[in-house]
C-alpha cells in the first residue's frame, strides 16, 4: 500500500527523528510513505476566521496532489494533521470560500475535499490493524509504562477530526498496548501543553507543562510518548522530572527492531 | 457607536459564531487553561460582543493568552465555540497595520536551539498579519 | 342550485381590526347561490349563533359558510347550529379569516381582499357539498395500559375505579417503575417505596386490574374503541400459580455476579431474581442470558430447591390476543448514556456517578445499604460536588435540546438529605440556573441554601480529573465571582438528562402515534388536548409526552383516566364521514393505496361490479371508515382517480382553486 506522506516542516528540521522512525517503521509494517513533491508549510495552526483563504492555499495544494495519485495522505506531526484535515472538511463543505480557493488555484479540476487525511496512528489502527502490529513486534516493550501525551490538536473539534472520543481516548493507549508496554492513563493527556504561547509566554506554558508531566508520573508513567514536535518540546522544557519523552514513532521502531537503522 | 456595531457584526462574520444562541452556563471558563491569565474571560467575549463593546475586546490581553486549544469549541453546550470568538477579535486586531503582538525584532532573544520551526510558523499566524 | 348563507365574524377587534368585513360580506352577497350575507360582532356567540339559525329557517338555506377563525376553532360550534335549524352539519363551511387573514396581514386592503377571496373559495366548496352522515362503531370496554410505573398505574387505578376492565402490560419484571428506584421525594421528602408500594399492591388487587409483568407489546392492530393487541409475554421460567416468593431459589442460585437493573448496575443479583423486595408480583424470574442452566445445560439447583415446583425451564413465551377499546402509553424515561461526556470522568470514575445512582446509593435496599459511601473504596465523602444540567439544555450534537425539568430539585433533595444525615459533608451545586416552579419547590431549594447549607455555584463544571491518590479534582467557573475554581472532591454527582424510554419510537409506531424528534410522544394539541395523541383512542401518561416530576405525572395519569373513560362510557362512537371511498369503476385493485395508508384502513374484496352493462367481478379498494382519518394520501396516490375523500373531493378542491384564481 502507497500513501501520500506530508512530513511538515519541522519533521525536516528539529524532529528529524519523528520522521525517520516514521519511515523505517512503516518499511517494516510493509507500506510506502511517498513524500509529496514541493510540499509547502501548511502554517502550523489552523486559521479559525471563516474569511481565510489565503493561509489554507499551501494545505489545499498537497490535499490535491494526493487526489491526484488517488492515495490517502498521511502525516505523522499532530499540528500538520489537525491542519490539513480541517482544511480538507473546510473544501467538502460547498461554500463560497471553497469555489474561491479553487478559483485562486486555477486547478483543471476543483477539489472538494476527495482526499482522505490519516494520522499515522490513524492508519496503524485502521488499515494495518493493533493485532497485526502486535504480531510484527520483535522486542515487546515488557515492563514500561508509558503515559501517551494527545495534547489539544489531534483531538479537537472531535467533529472534525474524527480520530477518537476527544475527552477519552484510546488509540494511543492501545497503540502502547500493541508493543507490549504498559499505557497510563491520567486525565492531563488531553489537556493543552501551551502550544504556541511558550514563544511569550513562558511561564505559562511552564505551569501547564508541570500539571501534564506530574499527572502521568503520579499515575506510574515511567516514560511519555507525543506526536507533536511542539508538545515534545514544551514538555522537555518545563517537566521537573527525570521523565523520558519520545515520539510514538521512535517506540515503534525500537520494538519492530528498527531503531538501529536510523542514524 | 455604529462603527463598533459595524465591528461586532464583523466579528460575528469572521468567527461564524452567534452569540445568541450563548445561555451562560460558563463552561468555556471553566474549561479554559488560560483563565488565569486572561483579563476578559471566554464567556465574557460573548456578552461583549452580543453588547458591541468591541474596543475593550481590542485592548484585551486575552488575545495574546488563548491557546486555540479548543477546549471550550469542543465542550460548549451550545455551540458558540468562544475560542473562535477570540480568535476573530485577534484578527480584528492583527490585520490592522502595526498592531501585530509580536514583532520581528523580538525573535531573536526568544530562540532557543531546541525550539521547533513550528512554534515560530504558529505564533506568526496567530500573532501576525 | 345550493341557497347559501354567509356569515362573516368580526371576533370582537381581531378580525375586524384589519379586515373590512362589511366589505366581505358586501362583496360574498353577490356570488352566485348566495342569498343571504350579513357581519356580526361574535358569530360563536349565542346570538351569532341565533341569527345563523334564523336564516336557514327564514331563507331556506341549503348550505352555510362562516367566515371566521380556524375550524379547529369553532367549526363543531356552527355545524350544530345548523343541525339545530335542521340542515346538515356537512353544509357548513369555514373561511379562516383570522388565522390566515387578520392575523398574519397589517394593511386592511390586502386583508379584505384575501378575506373576500376565501370567502368566495368556501362559497364555491359548498355549492359541490352533499350531506354526510357520521358511522358508528362500537367500544370495547377494556384499556390497555403500556408502561407499569407510577404513570401506567394510576392510570390503571383510576379506569380501573370507574368500573372499567384494565390490563398493565411492563416489560421488565415487575411493576414500580423509576419511581420505585427513588429513595425520597421531593419536596416532602417521604419515601418513595412508602406512597408506592401501596399503589402497586392496589392494582394488583383490584379485580378490575390484569396486569403482565416481563411482557411486551407485539402488535397493535384496528382502532379507537376496538383495537386487537398481541402481547409477548416473555418466558419467567417460573410458574406464577406455584411460586410462593420464598426467595430460596435466588439464595441457593450459584450465579450471583449479574449486574442488578434494579441498582443501576451498582450491586449484583443472582440469575433468578426478584429484582426488588417489594416487587410485584413476588415471583422470580430467570435470567436466561447469565442463567448456567441455560447456558452450560449443567445446573438446575433453583428447580431442585424449590419446594413448590415452580421452576420451568421449559416455558415458552405466550402470545396472549386481546381487544381494547383505547390505549394509554406510560412508558416512562431514562437517563442518557454518558459515554459522550467523559470530561466528567464517569466512565473512569466508580465516584463520579449519576443522580440515580445515588438514590440507589443512598436507599437502604441499596448497594450500600444506605450508607452514603464511595464506590471506590467504600470511604465516607467528606466533599461533594454536583453537576447540573448534564446533556439537558445542549444544541450540539452530544445532548438534548430541553430541560430535564426534575434535577434542580432533586438535587436540592440530595443535598440536603446528605448535609442532614453526614452534617460534617460539605456539599457544592454548579448550576447555571435553578429552576423551581413548584408548589413549595422554590421554598424546598431555599432550604436547602439557608438551613441546610448547601453551597450553591453559579457555573458550570469543566473537567473533572482524577488524581493518583484517589480524590477528584473539580475545575469549574464561578460566574457570580468571574474566578475559576479548582476544588477537591470525593464524589461526583451528574444530573444527566433524562430521555424517552428507547423503546418509546418502536411502540409509538406500533400505535401509530406521533412523536417528536427527541421521541417524545406528541400531544393532540399542546394546551387543549395534553393528554390525548393525535391518533384517536391513543392516550398518554407521564414522561413519555415530556419532562415531569411525580406531582405532575400523577395529575395527568387521572387526566388520561378520564379521556379513557369518557371513551369507555360510550357504547357507540360515531365516525368521521370525511372518510376517502373508492369507486368502483375507476377502482384497478393495484394496491397503491393501500401502501401508503398510514392507518391500514384500506383492504380489498372482491366485488361484482356492472360496468357499462358488462357484469364482472373486480378486486376493489375497501375503505374502512372507523379507521379511515381523512388523511387523503390515497386519494393523491391512486393512479386512476379512484379514490375521493368525502367531503374533501378532487372536484371541491378543484373548484375552490378556480374560485381563488377567478
Amino acid at each position: 500500500m502507497k500513501y501520500s506522506y506530508y512530513p511538515g516542516c519541522t519533521l525536516k528540521n528539529k524532529a528529524k527523528a519523528l520522521d525517520a522512525f516514521a519511515r523505517v517503521s512503516a518499511e517494516a509494517l510493509g507500506f510506502e510513505l511517498e513524500e509529496i513533491e514541493d510540499w509547502q508549510c501548511c502554517g502550523g495552526v489552523y486559521p479559525l476566521g471563516t474569511d481565510e483563504i489565503a493561509t489554507k492555499l499551501s494545505s489545499i495544494r498537497a490535499l490535491q496532489d494526493a487526489k491526484k495519485k488517488e492515495q490517502d495522505l498521511i502525516t505523522v506531526c499532530s499540528a500538520c494533521h489537525h491542519v490539513l484535515k480541517r482544511v480538507n472538511d473546510d473544501m467538502q463543505q460547498a461554500g463560497d470560500n471553497c469555489v474561491r480557493a479553487n478559483n485562486y488555484l486555477k486547478t483543471e479540476e476543483p477539489y472538494h475535499g476527495e482526499t482522505r487525511v490519516l494520522h499515522f496512528l490513524e492508519v496503524l489502527r485502521d488499515r494495518i490493524g493493533f493485532d497485526v502490529l502486535r504480531d510484527k513486534v520483535k522486542t515487546p516493550l515488557t515492563g514500561r509504562r508509558i503515559g501517551a501525551y494527545y495534547g489539544c490538536l489531534l483531538l479537537r473539534p472531535g467533529s472534525v477530526m474524527q480520530f477518537d472520543d476527544p475527552e477519552n481516548p484510546t488509540i494511543m493507549e492501545d497503540f502502547i498496548r500493541a508493543l507490549g508496554a504498559e499505557p497510563v492513563i491520567y486525565p492531563y493527556r488531553n489537556e493543552c501543553c501551551g502550544g504556541y504561547i511558550s514563544l511569550k509566554e513562558k511561564e505559562m506554558a511552564q505551569r501547564m507543562c508541570e500539571n501534564i508531566t506530574e499527572s502521568a508520573t503520579g499515575f506510574g508513567a515511567d516514560m511519555m510518548i507525543t506526536a507533536c514536535p511542539l508538545c515534545m518540546y514544551n514538555l522537555r522544557r518545563n517537566k521537573k522530572q527525570a521523565l523520558p519523552i519520545v515520539y510514538f514513532t521512535e517506540l515503534l521502531a525500537e520494538a519492530l527492531g528498527v531503531k538501529g537503522e536510523v542514524e | 457607536m455604529n462603527a463598533a456595531k459595524n465591528q461586532a457584526e464583523l466579528i460575528r462574520e469572521i468567527s461564524g459564531v452567534h452569540p445568541l444562541k450563548c445561555m451562560k452556563c460558563g463552561k468555556c471558563s471553566a474549561v479554559c487553561p488560560a483563565f488565569d491569565e486572561m483579563d476578559i474571560k471566554p464567556h465574557q467575549f460573548v456578552s461583549y460582543v452580543q453588547s458591541g463593546e468591541i474596543e475593550a475586546l481590542a485592548a484585551s490581553v486575552s488575545l495574546g493568552k488563548c491557546l486555540s486549544c479548543f477546549a471550550c469549541v469542543e465542550r460548549c453546550p451550545r455551540d458558540v465555540k468562544p475560542g473562535k470568538l477570540i480568535d476573530a477579535a485577534r484578527q480584528l486586531v492583527i490585520r490592522q497595520r502595526g498592531n501585530s503582538y509580536l514583532s520581528a525584532d523580538e525573535i531573536p532573544q526568544l530562540l532557543d536551539d531546541e525550539m521547533p520551526q513550528q512554534l515560530l510558523v504558529s505564533a506568526f499566524r496567530r500573532y501576525r498579519r | 342550485m345550493q341557497r347559501i348563507g354567509v356569515f362573516v365574524c368580526h371576533c370582537g377587534t381581531n378580525i375586524a381590526g384589519t379586515v373590512d368585513v362589511k366589505k366581505v360580506a358586501e362583496m360574498a352577497a353577490k356570488e352566485t347561490g348566495v342569498v343571504h350575507a350579513e357581519d356580526y360582532q361574535y358569530m360563536c356567540s349565542e346570538a351569532g349563533q341565533s341569527k345563523i339559525i334564523a336564516a336557514i329557517r327564514e331563507k331556506g338555506l341549503t348550505g352555510v359558510v362562516v367566515c371566521s377563525c380556524s375550524p379547529r376553532m369553532h367549526e363543531t360550534t356552527f355545524r350544530k347550529a345548523a343541525e339545530k335549524a335542521g340542515l346538515n352539519p356537512y353544509m357548513v363551511e369555514i373561511a379562516n379569516i383570522r388565522e390566515h387573514c387578520s392575523w398574519i396581514h397589517k394593511d386592511m386592503q390586502e386583508a379584505t381582499e384575501k378575506a373576500v377571496i376565501l370567502a368566495r373559495a368556501a362559497i364555491a366548496k359548498v355549492h359541490l357539498n352533499t350531506p354526510l352522515k357520521p358511522g358508528e362503531s362500537r367500544v370495547t370496554k377494556r384499556a390497555l395500559v403500556i408502561g407499569g410505573g407510577i404513570a401506567g398505574i394510576q392510570t390503571a387505578l383510576d379506569i380501573a375505579d370507574a368500573g372499567y376492565k384494565v390490563d398493565i402490560v411492563e416489560k421488565t419484571p415487575s411493576i414500580g417503575g423509576r419511581m420505585s428506584q427513588l429513595d425520597k421525594t421531593f419536596p416532602t421528602l417521604d419515601c418513595s417505596a412508602c406512597i408506592l408500594t401501596p399503589k402497586m399492591v392496589e392494582a394488583a388487587s383490584h379485580e378490575n386490574i390484569t396486569i403482565y409483568t416481563y411482557s411486551e407489546i407485539e402488535k397493535v392492530a384496528g382502532f379507537v374503541g376496538d383495537f386487537t393487541v398481541d402481547i409477548r409475554k416473555k418466558a419467567r421460567s417460573v410458574d406464577m400459580e406455584k411460586c410462593t416468593g420464598c426467595g430460596v431459589c435466588s439464595e441457593k442460585c450459584p450465579s450471583k455476579k449479574n449486574p442488578s437493573e434494579f441498582n443501576r448496575g451498582l450491586g449484583n443479583r443472582s440469575a433468578i431474581y426478584i429484582p426488588f423486595a417489594q416487587a410485584i408480583p413476588n415471583v422470580p424470574v430467570i435470567d436466561r442470558e447469565h442463567c448456567t442452566k441455560f447456558k452450560t445445560g449443567k445446573c438446575g439447583v433453583c428447580a431442585k430447591v424449590c419446594q413448590a415446583g415452580a421452576v420451568d425451564y421449559d416455558q415458552q413465551d405466550e402470545i396472549i390476543t386481546q381487544n381494547y377499546g383505547a390505549i394509554v402509553a406510560a412508558t416512562g424515561f431514562d437517563m442518557i448514556g454518558l459515554d459522550k461526556y467523559d470530561e466528567y470522568a464517569y466512565s473512569q470514575s466508580k465516584d463520579v456517578i449519576t443522580s440515580l445512582e445515588l438514590e440507589r446509593i443512598m436507599n437502604a435496599a441499596g448497594p450500600t445499604g444506605g450508607h452514603l459511601e464511595r464506590l471506590s473504596d467504600g470511604r465516607a465523602p467528606k466533599n461533594i460536588v454536583f453537576v447540573q444540567c448534564v446533556g439537558s439544555r445542549c444544541s450540539d450534537a452530544r445532548g438534548k435540546s430541553y430541560c430535564s425539568k426534575i434535577c434542580c430539585m432533586y438535587t436540592a433533595k440530595h443535598a440536603m438529605l446528605i448535609r442532614d444525615k453526614y452534617p460534617d459533608t460539605n456539599v457544592t451545586v454548579f448550576y447555571i440556573d435553578v429552576r423551581t416552579p413548584g408548589k413549595n419547590f422554590d421554598e424546598f431549594y431555599r432550604r436547602a441554601v439557608e438551613d441546610y447549607g448547601v453551597n450553591y455555584i453559579k457555573g458550570q463544571v469543566g473537567k473533572v480529573f482524577l488524581q493518583p491518590d484517589g480524590t477528584l479534582l473539580v475545575q469549574a467557573s464561578d460566574l457570580l465571582d468571574n474566578r475559576q475554581i479548582r476544588m477537591e472532591a470525593d464524589m461526583v454527582v451528574l444530573a444527566a438528562a433524562i430521555e424517552p424510554n428507547p423503546d418509546a419510537r418502536r411502540i409509538a409506531t406500533m400505535l401509530t402515534a406521533s412523536i417528536d424528534t427527541n421521541n417524545f410522544l406528541t400531544e393532540a394539541h399542546a394546551k387543549l388536548r395534553p393528554v390525548e395523541s393525535p391518533t384517536a383512542g391513543i392516550f398518554l401518561s407521564g414522561v413519555c409526552q415530556g419532562s415531569k416530576d411525580i406531582p405532575e405525572t400523577v395529575a395527568q395519569a387521572g387526566a388520561a383516566a378520564v379521556k379513557v373513560i369518557g371513551l369507555l362510557a360510550k357504547e357507540k362512537l360515531t365516525t368521521n364521514p370525511c372518510t376517502a371511498k373508492a369507486d368502483e369503476l375507476l377502482c384497478n385493485g393495484c394496491s397503491q393505496c393501500a401502501n401508503v395508508c398510514p392507518y391500514g384502513a384500506i383492504s380489498y374484496e372482491e366485488k361484482q361490479v356492472n360496468d357499462h352493462g358488462i357484469r364482472e367481478t373486480r378486486r376493489i379498494a375497501a375503505v374502512n371508515n372507523a379507521l379511515c382519518q381523512g388523511c387523503g394520501a390515497c386519494t393523491v396516490t391512486c393512479p386512476s382517480g379512484a379514490m375521493d375523500l368525502q367531503g374533501f373531493s378532487n372536484r371541491q378542491m378543484i373548484s375552490e382553486v378556480d374560485a381563488i384564481c377567478r
